[in-house]
């Protein structure tokens, strides 16, 4: 490992809206969360805010052929090219790597429902499948599913024609896409990466897949860490975060403003046992600088159990202090959560609250992570 | 002595040291290649769902391992255990259950498929929405459905069951995606962050559903009688690709860390090479331009020229516009000698196995290598007069072959390609 990894683009997309300022207002509370009680009810989730998506995707052809977890994802995969300097910079988007941490495109509920109801008494269920699927189906509809889309539009909407992968896995597809930058822009195998990841909060067929495993939460939500066990789980939200990493010479070659320094980032996966997680994240923090006046920044998705294990793996390098959620500021985000908690922790290092930050990922099924931040 | 170990660039050389196979045409490397150099198809009708309605009604399934229904997660699991146990198992790396290196899993996309939602719609009697789903799962009855279709399962059984190291990864680039696994695994040897990689790719995702949505979008052949003759790659009455089922495992190694343990040296991953295309989601940039410049980066990685490769596994998908993009690419980086470079496609015989593809074509190559011997690409008829190469009609071809650039390309603008040599450069 030899070049150090420095922030030059943050892109956020959320329930506060686009603006990275709004989302430093609420991390220092001196702003609500904007969560959305009733259209899903019983489980709340943080909707999109208002966003108009001409600004970053101009062709309405291309807003059409999308769905909105895409929608989102190349749209704060946009601010991050702008806030990096390299939106109109055709020669760096050729040579821009693209990590993407990506779930599936949503199905259509609408053709689900009416199959299901169909299939209760159809003569030969598996006839009446393909026909209604035949018939019923949108074409593009699958395109706006395959996880790897999403990275394809950024490249089709925003030019950026190097090459791009999609890491899948919920939680831990954002912290191995982050880890995985990390470790090739310092070990010399990419000079500038833009990673990040989308998650729209706001669809049945995703919270049924959570509502499956009991990991959502119902009715009011409460302080991720002070979450009681019974009365905890997730609150989802619409998210979209990248970041534009690059080597420190690259950016100084460019002279591009440097937000953070990206020092380290791990990850591993545990077999879920009592004590694992904080077996896994105090092993990990061995390769981490962690200032005692330090910024935590924790993308935990609100179960008190892993909570409790993320929180006790933290005392041990910062007693008697609760990380930032930034779940109950933007909601939790699955894949994104990870990318959104390291773009905050910058936007705030770069906001002068701090001289560095150490941010936290546990995802809900699986997979533990850690990234350490220092101002630049 | 130590510069041996290290390629033209001063990187540490990427060894192969295990390898497994399963596709339509069986299990193991040896049945695969016995099948696959005579010219036999594993594409046949389709029993695993009704297929009335359907324009295609054939695949390159992998069936007979479940006596009960099953998921296409569990399916892809268990494709990627069967391969990755002959891989390890051959490697004779670390113990049983404690690999000694990281896991890069390529994996099909998953969801809550059919059989589970009616499981789920059954609980009530009314005009079936999400809501009624939603009330039926906050019953909390049916948690195994959550872990079977979550994105991560798959590869953290694997992970489990051989003893990984580290956070695994589980990745698409579509139709490339087998490709980019064995890409990673490299580039993190390289790194000196892991001394041995398994590198997988895995696709069981033939159901109903998945069938029909590439048929909305005409990708498949319809030529389902007789199913063997499907899938044409370059011949000209080429209609579509016949989807197929399968997964590979590749143990990769530091030459180093090989050497120092006597291990069997099965061959070489001498370079990587990706390019990303923003023309379209599902068409490449009629110029070609990114297949070409991922074959050259690929070539350049491995610090050699294209006169250095003496077999090309190609993509060659059967569709007409992958198979005219391809060849006119290859004619692009290879030059006039392109028309006598021999250039054939396994998918001929064992269908496009999507996300596996890469992987699977990747053992294929080193079987070509190590066999002497080139698969042909079968149902080669009616020569399109518009790719003008020797695609080794037919007939499986004995050559000696040293080096091999196999390329994958996928939906999203995704080309990646691989070089593979049997010793360092």
């Amino acid at each position: 490992m030899t070049n150090t990894v420095v922030i030059t683009g943050i892109g956020l997309l959320s329930s506060l809206g686009e603006d990275i300022a709004a989302h430093v207002d609420a991390a220092r509370g001196q702003r609500g969360a904007v969560i959305d009680r009733e259209t899903f009810a019983p489980y709340p989730v943080h909707p999109l805010g208002a966003v108009e998506l001409d600004r970053q995707i101009p062709k309405k052809s291309d807003q059409r052929q999308m769905e909105p977890w895409q929608r989102i994802g190349v749209y704060a995969a946009g601010l991050a090219l702008d806030s990096a300097g390299i939106k109109g910079d055709a020669d760096a988007k050729d040579r821009l790597h693209v990590i993407v941490a990506a779930g599936g495109g949503e199905r259509d509920h609408a053709v689900d429902g009416q199959i299901l109801t169909g299939l209760k008494s159809a003569a030969n269920p598996g006839v009446f499948l393909n026909e209604r699927l035949l018939g019923d189906l949108r074409p593009t509809l699958f395109l706006a599913q395959l996880s790897n889309l999403l990275a394809g539009n950024i490249s089709i909407v925003h030019g950026v024609t190097g090459p791009s992968r999609t890491f899948m896995g919920e939680e831990q597809a954002g912290v191995d896409a982050v880890r995985v930058a990390h470790a090739r822009i310092a070990a010399g195998q990419a000079d500038m990466i833009l990673v990040g990841g989308s998650y729209n909060a706001e669809r049945r067929d995703m919270l049924l897949l959570f509502e499956l495993g009991g990991a959502l939460l119902k009715g009011v939500p409460t302080p991720t860490f002070r979450r009681l066990p019974g009365q905890d789980g997730m609150v989802t939200g619409s998210v979209g975060a990248f970041l534009v990493l690059e080597s420190a010479q690259s950016a100084a070659a460019r002279g591009a403003r440097v937000l953070a320094r990206l020092d380290a980032v791990s990850a591993d996966r545990v077999r879920r046992e009592d004590g694992a997680i904080t077996r896994s994240l105090t092993e990990q923090l061995a390769g981490h600088h962690v200032a005692p006046d330090g910024l935590l920044v924790s993308a935990a998705p609100g179960l008190a159990g892993p909570a409790a294990e993320e929180q006790a793996a933290l005392a041990a390098v910062a007693p008697g202090r609760t990380p930032l959620a930034v779940g109950d500021l933007v909601g939790h985000a699955i894949e994104a959560a990870f990318p959104a908690a390291v773009a905050l922790a910058a936007a705030l290092l770069s906001a002068g609250e701090a001289s560095s930050a150490l941010v936290s990922g546990v995802g809900h099924h699986r997979g533990e992570g850690l990234a350490s931040l220092s101002a630049a | 002595m130590t510069t041996d170990l290290r390629d033209a660039h001063g990187r540490p050389l990427v060894a192969i040291t295990g390898m497994g196979l399963v596709t339509s045409l069986g299990q193991g490397k040896a049945d695969n290649w016995a099948r696959l150099t005579a010219g036999q198809s594993g594409i046949h009708r389709i029993t695993r769902f009704p297929v009335e309605g359907l324009r295609t009604t054939i695949a390159g399934t992998v069936d007979d391992l479940f006596n009960e229904p099953f998921a296409a997660p569990e399916l892809s699991e268990k494709l990627a255990m069967l391969a990755a146990d002959e891989a390890v198992g051959q490697a004779g790396l670390g113990r049983k259950g404690d690999f000694p290196g990281q896991l890069f899993m390529a994996v099909p996309p998953v969801e809550l498929e059919w059989p589970q939602k009616q499981v789920l719609a059954s609980a009530s009697n009314e005009a079936v929405s999400y809501d009624t789903l939603l009330a039926a799962a906050a019953a909390h009855t049916h948690r195994a459905y959550h872990a079977m279709f979550l994105f991560g399962t798959v590869a953290d059984r694997i992970a489990d069951h051989f003893g990984t190291k580290g956070s695994p990864i589980s990745l698409s680039t579509a139709c490339s995606s087998g490709a980019t696994a064995i890409q990673m695994g490299v580039e993190a040897i390289r790194r000196g962050e892991t001394e041995a990689a398994l590198c997988i790719g895995t696709d069981g995702s033939v159901h109903a559903e998945a069938l029909i949505r590439f048929s909305l979008l005409s990708a498949l052949s319809t030529h389902n009688d007789p199913p063997e003759e499907a899938s044409k790659p370059f011949s000209k009455n080429r209609d579509g690709f016949v989807m197929g089922e399968g997964g590979a495992a590749l143990v990769l190694e530091s030459y180093a860390s090989a050497r120092a343990r006597g291990a069997e040296i099965l061959g070489f991953v001498l370079g990587c090479g990706e390019k990303g295309d923003g023309f379209h989601r599902t068409r490449s940039s009629p110029d070609g331009r990114p297949a070409i410049v991922a074959m050259q980066e690929a070539l350049a990685d491995a610090g050699l020229e294209p006169d250095h490769i003496d077999y090309v596994n190609a993509h060659g998908t059967s569709t007409p516009e992958n198979d005219k993009m391809e060849a006119m690419s290859c004619t692009a980086v290879f030059g006039p000698r392109m028309t006598t470079l021999p250039i054939s496609s396994n998918k001929s015989m064992v269908g496009h196995t999507l996300t596996a593809a890469g992987a699977v074509e990747a053992v294929f190559s080193m079987l070509t290598i190590a066999n002497g011997r080139i698969p042909p690409t079968i149902n080669y008829r009616e020569p399109d007069p518009n790719i003008p190469l020797d695609v080794v009609p037919n007939v499986a071809r004995d050559a000696r072959v040293r080096r091999v650039i196999s390329n994958s390309f996928g939906f999203g603008g995704q080309n990646t390609c691989l070089v593979f040599g049997d010793a360092p450069v």
